[in-house]
């Protein structure tokens, strides 16, 4: 896990620290000497450095190299003149929130003084939602996801060209057993620091699940996301491949094409094959259901695809048709050509029909996971922020206060509650803890103009010029990650 | 797990921050940029042995001083030995100088062989101070430690006889007999005034049903205080009180300053505070901030 080694000694709960050569015995919920490793719950925690990042950028506003005199020490540099952006990670917690913010930072943007309130926030209501590219089938919905066989979520909806996964939350977290919680923790940790998880599924599949990284589905990794269901697909290449083919039939679990019944063969005015696949017929040339899900061609269990042919219609059909038959990524694909009794005999496959086959696969965006994770802000830790925390509330849901995870931007739930939901990818590597509750710790930023500050009551009495902070031995300088919005733009504030 | 001595530059680009375990040091020198380049070579270099060796005497180090004088091996041990040995009646250990010890080690090793104007190593507040002739160093210095800003600045010019400076109090990372909030000790080295501030530190003790106390050993387990009550949170008090615990702690300061083992020293508690002896000229403002 994270950041967390066994300790020796369990005696009285008493740890011993291995950190450097000083060795503290550290009792439980207290600090060795150093005050960076403590001992939570038995267990030898970090108490993380608190991360600043910095946006690198020259006078024309481009992004310039990052700490390009890093090499000059075994530490890292941040340069004095650049933005800087204290972020949640490290900057430890007062939960239960009764005090103010760990850090409350003003610093000065472009002539606004914008204060950063700056958290780690103790998630007990919080889970991830997973997206699963793949149409390969994992499982029913809403079968239980399971971890050492403790239910930790649940197979959701399915989305486009995803399987989607809800897991956590504060039912699997605190409303089951001891070990159904540290499980599920423990569970939603790894996957919120991008690490590799693997869980099966009530009568499904095993999956290995990790943020930014493609499915493993009982052992076999996904590569590509389809690139449209089979009717889609059709839609998208029948005109490439008329004149070099007599039928195409895009074998999908979802909805199974073919091209000379479907609207897009029709539109070619290529004449009817007499081709007839097995399924229910949904509209013209897409059928639903013609094999089982699997992990086959296109998310079925089709391993031949000549099984899902239920007939031939002799009196329409052709000696010497072309027949190409192709999964939705274009992984999957064969080429027949029908003898004089009908039959599908396989046949080398043209280059004009091979280079769309893996134009197929070149429009499929590689198959990833990813990982959302969601967390509750609307309850105590608001009381870090200010001392009347529903309008901090509604300067969110106003948009005057952003909010981010550890510098990430956040989408933040219409409705009650400062609900928000963040891509882990987005975010620092291992910027996510957990206390034994169990609940996540998350790193969580609010960032306003200073006078909404002083007027939504908050503490400024308490508040560290941004000067100070990078001063404290412990900010630990990170490169702004490009792809996030600067939290202080004004244009990204009211976004 | 990471374990070992680690050293960067600071976000300024000028001071340096060596850590190991419970050490943390900022260090800056000043001078030509080669000279302070070597400096700070000479500073890392050092550094990594620092940590170990005073580890395989800690047992000892943990231990009260008495008679017959122990002589240690490692360097940073014997400046704590002969920092505390003057206290040796009152059971202190040598690990009431062990931060300021450090500090001493290291500014030595960073000036050694070099020419610099001036230079510092700050160790968690004890600061171990160089300067050259006709040099001064500007202080910040800190009187809440709660809430640290920098309250007043005070000039320390290479004619006083201080090159150590450092702070004790309840609220800092030792732990205190007493209740100031700090006691900033200045004296000729860092250890020296590491010692002192802790022996003014636990001479601000008083009873007072606002003030709790816990034995050392069940907050650090491992602590030189062993089972001594030491504080653990200081309530609202009244001004007779303050003055009672301040008062205790300047004639603690004042005894040790015509010992000869102190300049000068600040105590601070609930904002109010007192100045014994010798303090670079802003700091000697008395009475109530």
């Amino acid at each position: 896990m994270n950041d967390i080694t066994e300790g020796g000694g369990k005696a009285d709960g008493i740890i011993t620290c291995d950190a450097c050569p000083v060795l503290c015995r550290i009792r439980p919920e207290k600090t060795g000497a150093c005050d960076r490793y403590g001992n939570s719950a038995g267990v030898l925690v970090r108490m993380d450095p608190l991360v600043v990042t910095q946006r690198a950028v020259d006078d024309k506003g481009a992004v310039v190299p990052f700490l390009e005199a890093a090499e000059r020490w075994d530490g890292s540099l941040v340069r004095p003149d650049a933005p800087v952006f204290v972020t949640g990670i490290g900057a430890t917690t007062t939960y239960p929130d009764y005090k103010p913010a760990p850090f409350i930072v003003a610093s000065r943007h472009d002539g606004v003084d914008m204060v950063t309130v700056v958290s780690e926030g103790v998630f007990s209501y919080c889970g991830v939602k997973v997206k699963i590219d793949t149409d390969r089938y994992i499982g029913p919905e809403p079968a239980a996801v399971r971890v050492d066989g403790e239910q930790i979520g649940h197979v959701t909806t399915a989305e486009y060209g995803s399987q989607m996964l809800a897991l956590g939350g504060v039912r699997h977290l605190t409303g089951g057993s001891k070990k159904e919680g540290t499980v599920t923790c423990a569970a939603l940790l790894a996957l919120c620091n991008k690490e590799a998880v693997e869980m099966t599924i009530d009568d499904g599949a095993t999956i290995v699940v990790q943020a930014g990284k493609p499915p493993i589905i009982n052992g076999v990794q996904e590569a590509r996301m389809r690139v449209g269901c089979g009717s889609a697909t059709l839609g998208i290449f029948a005109p490439q491949w008329h004149g070099h083919v007599d039928e195409v039939i895009v074998v999908d679990d979802h909805i199974t094409g073919v091209l000379t019944e479907h609207q897009a063969g029709r539109f070619l005015d290529m004449p009817h094959a007499g081709i007839r696949v097995r399924g229910r017929k949904s509209t013209p040339g897409r059928y639903f259901q013609v094999a089982e899900p699997g992990s086959g061609w296109g998310g079925t269990d089709v391993k031949d695809p000549l099984t899902i042919v239920e007939r031939i219609d002799t009196k329409t059909a052709w000696p010497g048709l072309r027949l190409l038959m192709v999964s939705t990524t274009g992984e999957d694909s064969a080429f027949f050509v029908l003898d004089d009794q009908l039959k599908p005999k396989p046949a080398a496959m043209p280059d004009p029909i091979r280079l769309v086959v893996d134009r197929i696969g070149e429009n499929c965006e590689p198959a990833l996971c990813t990982v959302l994770f969601m967390g509750g802000a609307g309850g105590s830790l608001r009381a870090g922020v200010t001392v009347n925390p529903v309008r901090l509330t509604r300067s969110i849901k106003h948009l005057r206060t952003r909010v981010t995870v550890g510098g990430a931007p956040v989408y933040v739930w219409p409705g009650g509650g400062i609900t928000v939901m963040v891509d882990v990818t987005r975010l620092p590597d291992r910027a996510f803890g957990y206390v034994p509750t169990p609940a996540l710790v998350a790193p969580i930023e609010f960032t306003l103009p200073y006078q909404d500050y002083v007027e939504l009551g908050g503490y400024t009495d308490r508040m560290k010029r941004i000067e100070e902070v990078l001063q404290m031995p412990r900010a630990k300088p990170s490169a702004w990650r490009p792809d996030n919005p600067w939290p202080f733009d004004r244009s990204a504030a009211l976004a | 797990m990471a374990g070992g001595p680690v050293a960067a530059l600071l976000p300024d680009g000028r001071r340096l921050h060596l850590q190991h375990g419970p050490i943390d040091l900022v260090i800056e020198a000043f001078g030509a940029p080669d000279e302070i380049a070597a400096a700070y070579r000479q500073a890392v270099a050092r550094f990594a042995d620092i940590l170990p060796t005073l580890v395989a005497e800690l047992p000892a180090l943990r231990t009260p001083l008495a008679e017959p004088r122990w002589q240690p091996e490692g360097p940073v041990a014997r400046r704590m030995v002969a920092a505390c040995w003057p206290y040796r009646d009152r059971l202190v250990t040598p690990m009431a100088a062990v931060a300021g010890a450090v500090a001493d080690e290291m500014i030595a090793a960073l000036v050694g062989g070099r020419t610099l104007s001036r230079a510092y190593v700050n160790n968690g507040g004890d600061i171990a101070i160089y300067l050259a002739p006709g040099e001064e160093l500007r202080l910040g210095v800190v009187g809440d430690i709660d809430n640290p800003s920098i309250d007043t600045t005070a000039r320390l010019t290479a004619a006083l006889p201080i090159r150590g400076i450092a702070t004790s109090g309840w609220s800092g990372r030792s732990f205190s007999l007493g209740i100031a909030d700090a006691v900033t000790v200045l004296a000729d080295d860092a250890a020296a005034a590491d010692a002192a501030a802790t022996m003014i530190a636990n001479a601000t003790a008083i009873d007072h049903p606002a003030i709790a106390r816990a034995p050392a050993s069940t907050i650090e387990l491992d602590s030189d205080l062993g089972d001594r009550l030491v504080t653990v949170s200081v309530g609202a008090l009244d001004a007779r009180s303050i003055e009672e615990a301040l008062g205790q702690g300047a004639a603690e300061a004042d005894r040790l300053r015509r010992a000869g083992l102190v300049t000068g020293a600040v105590l601070v508690l609930k904002r109010r505070y007192r100045v014994v002896g010798t303090v670079p000229a802003a700091l000697d403002n008395g009475g109530e901030r």
